[in-house]
């Protein structure tokens, strides 16, 4: 279940459906709840350190708005630096397009084995997948990465995969799958656990293939950001070095640049600077890969940018910080939204990759609270692009294409409310037929119990005791 | 086939921004030339710049010393022994003074990978230094050799002069255009190898050097090093002084 969606042309399964067993789940919300108030509070020291935090995001939210508007001049000129650096450059129209191109230049290299930066673009292509079926093993070199890979798992995280898992949870799965007995659960043997696991492989694979943070238009140079130096490993280690990048990735200048270098880090991991931050342009003589592909990807991205609401989405930088500040994120995880983009951006940016009808109950999986939008390090309004996506949601619903459960009822239900809605006399008769029914339903108290559909409502809520007097009648009595 | 792709992506992106957005259309030249000046935080005079970086570095907990120009080899020497080193790898261009005595010393001559593997550690210079941010920035330049030397080794010794500390990170980004680095492979390093993925709780050392040493050289002979701190955090180039 890793990738976009589950098969193309095949709904995700509906995010009501998946989250109850997620949310049954006292240790993943447990797991959940811990990460997430860390890494919200680390974020909120290193943000608060900034005076000039929200000049600085309005500068990023504009810089990304601008490449936007013209990606197609940037990205050509992205593809001319790199060649003249000596790189080359794929355009790849969709998944299989890019898989393919990197499979082929795995086959003409007779590469067995590639090894990987954390990415969740070629998550997003079921790289490893499309490799696997050419006979190529394609090795996660990211802690996470290969904890869930290790466990047969999806990510739940766009920053830390295997958020769902706790340490001692990580340790069963390396003695099982890593053969190291002696374990503990520190977090630092774990990570010489997997420093040992990897290091051979980092000294002998012949290709490496990468996701991007960001690619310069005015001097072709592509960014890695990371923690832990497998991305360094990978980008100048091995012979071949192929870079999968959506072509939302693009900034215009080196000042852009500098702009994301100093929101993305405070955002995601809630440091003032990631460890390491790679930085290349095509190839150097002696120094790193002699062969750099560039796989420039729109897989459903030209789809986003051609709706003028919802294009904001593709200013995504990745931080993750709308995921730890979500309260359904926190309670359900990210599995629950059955895509590699969970969370808030990934409500808004897999129906818009998809096509709403393939993912139309994640636009509302949601409160709407905003917090995602406050946090956003390039202010991209959430909220507003998930109503939008629910009025598309609702006008396809219309044209009796949706998959809504009770659609017809809920049409009725609406339209009945507009109508009463739509004059005062029948507004206050309304408000006195429903008080009297409550009362009847609730014995004066709290309604525990609706019948037919309501019922749903009330299974996991009471409704309040309706008041004696209405609001209008309290007013027209007290003159 | 792939000239098809490429036509038909951009015909795509092309009818999908058609609806008028503001466009700056300016082939190879940089968004920011008639653009706004950007986004600075509070400039740092240069003795703050100086404080900030040896904070900020060891909130990563890495080591940092500041030393003078006339006290760095016993300072470099301090530390290999400290450390226990026997073997370094050092970039072929390696100021003579900052070669410590008394350990094996491999200059990289395109070492194979096993090599800089086997070694204890590995000393370098730097390209400059973000003090806001506690940051190393590694081009390849003058005593810093290819980035697998500093990557593979558990140890490294990086030498900061105070003029080549910047403000902010806006600052390195002028300075490494002004200095015509920008085209070249950088490193930017900011503490140890580290992971946040247990748990969300940072772990140093993983697949990059374990231990991270900084040495910052307060005066630079050739140059008044606190002038061009100040220059740098203005935002114009800081002289190099390696
Ligand atoms: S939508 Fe904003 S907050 Fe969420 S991951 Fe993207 S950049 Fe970060």
């Amino acid at each position: 279940m890793t990738g976009i969606g589950t098969r193309p042309g095949r709904p995700l399964p509906r995010f009501e459906a998946l989250a109850p067993a997620r949310l049954d789940d006292a240790q993943l919300r447990r797991n959940l709840g811990k990460a997430t108030a860390t890494i919200r509070g680390k974020r909120q020291t290193v943000v608060d350190e900034l005076p000039h935090w929200e000049a600085l995001r309005e500068e990023g939210r504009a810089a990304k708005a601008a490449v936007l508007a013209e990606l197609d001049v940037r990205l050509e000129q992205l593809e001319a630096r790199v060649r003249a650096a000596g790189g080359q450059v794929h355009w790849a129209p969709t998944a299989a397009d890019a898989t393919r191109i990197v499979g082929d230049i795995a086959a003409r290299h007779a590469a067995r084995e590639v090894i990987k930066v954390k990415s969740i673009t070629t998550d997003e292509i079921r790289l490893n997948e499309a490799l696997a079926a050419r006979g190529i093993v394609a090795t996660e070199t990211d802690l996470a990465e290969l904890i869930i890979q290790l466990a047969g798992e999806p990510s739940s995280h766009i920053l830390v995969p295997a958020i769902h898992k706790n340490r001692s949870e990580i340790r069963e799965l390396f003695v099982a799958r890593l053969g190291q007995g002696d374990l503990t659960d520190e977090p630092r043997a774990l990570a010489g656990a997997a420093r040992r696991h990897l290091r051979a492989k980092f000294l002998s694979v012949p290709m490496a293939v990468s996701g991007a943070n960001f690619a310069v238009a005015e001097t072709g140079a592509v960014c890695v950001v990371e923690s832990e130096g497998n991305g360094r490993m990978c980008l100048t280690l091995p012979r071949v070095l192929v870079t999968v990048m959506g072509i939302e990735k693009v900034v215009a200048s080196w000042d852009d640049l500098g702009t994301m270098l100093q929101l993305l880090p405070r955002s995601s991991t809630g440091e003032r600077m990631n460890p390491y931050t790679s930085i290349w342009t095509g190839v150097t003589p002696g120094d790193g890969p002699e062969e750099f592909h560039l796989v420039l990807l729109d897989n459903g991205r030209t789809q986003v940018l051609a709706d003028s609401v919802g294009r904001q989405a593709l200013q995504c930088i990745r931080c993750s910080a709308c995921l730890n500040v979500c309260p359904v994120y926190e309670r359900t995880g990210g599995h629950a939204y059955a895509s590699v983009y969970p969370g808030p951006i990934g409500a808004i940016l897999t129906p818009q990759l998809l096509g709403v009808e393939q993912a139309d109950s994640l636009p509302y999986a949601s409160t709407l609270c905003g917090a995602c939008y406050d946090v956003c390090p390039v202010k991209i309004n959430i909220p507003e692009v998930l109503v939008h996506l629910r009025g598309r949601a609702v006008e396809r619903q219309a044209a009796g294409a949706g998959t809504h459960p009770y659609p017809r009822l809920e049409r009725l239900a609406m339209r009945l409310a507009a109508w009463a809605f739509g004059s005062t006399t029948r507004y206050t008769l309304a408000t006195r037929v429903a008080r009297v029914a409550l009362r009847l339903l609730g014995g004066g108290g709290a309604v525990t119990r609706l019948p037919g559909y309501g019922a749903r409502w009330t299974a996991v809520r009471d409704l309040p005791p309706p008041p004696a007097q209405s609001f209008r009648d309290w007013w027209d009595a007290r003159t | 086939m792939s000239d098809d792709a490429r036509a038909a992506m951009l015909a795509r992106i092309r009818r999908a921004i058609a609806d008028g957005a503001p466009r700056h259309g300016a082939h190879g030249v940089s968004a920011h030339d008639d653009a706004p000046a950007l986004v600075r935080g509070v400039p740092l005079d240069a003795a703050t710049c100086i404080a900030r970086l040896v904070h900020r570095v060891e909130e990563y907990r890495a080591h940092v010393e500041v030393t003078t120009h006339d006290a760095l080899p016993a300072a470099i020497a301090a530390r290999v022994a400290m450390r226990g080193a026997r073997t370094l790898v050092i970039p072929a261009d390696l100021p003579v003074a900052w070669r410590p005595a008394g350990v094996a010393l491999r200059e990289d001559h395109a070492l194979d990978v096993a090599t800089l593997d086997a070694v204890d550690g590995v000393i370098t210079g730097c390209r400059l230094a973000i003090a806001e941010t506690g940051t190393i920035v590694l081009d390849g330049g003058a005593a810093q050799g290819r980035r697998a030397i500093s990557l593979l080794p558990d140890w490294h010794c990086c030498v900061v002069f105070a003029s080549q500390v910047v403000g902010d990170v806006p600052d390195a980004v002028r300075a490494l255009a002004a200095a015509g680095s920008l085209s070249r492979p950088q490193t930017w390093i900011s503490g140890p190898s580290a992971t946040s993925d247990i748990e969300l709780d940072r772990v140093e050392g993983v697949h990059g050097p374990r231990t991270l040493e900084v040495l910052v050289v307060r005066d630079a002979r050739r140059q008044g090093a606190a002038s061009s701190v100040i220059a740098a955090a203005t935002g114009r180039p800081p002289a190099s002084a390696a």
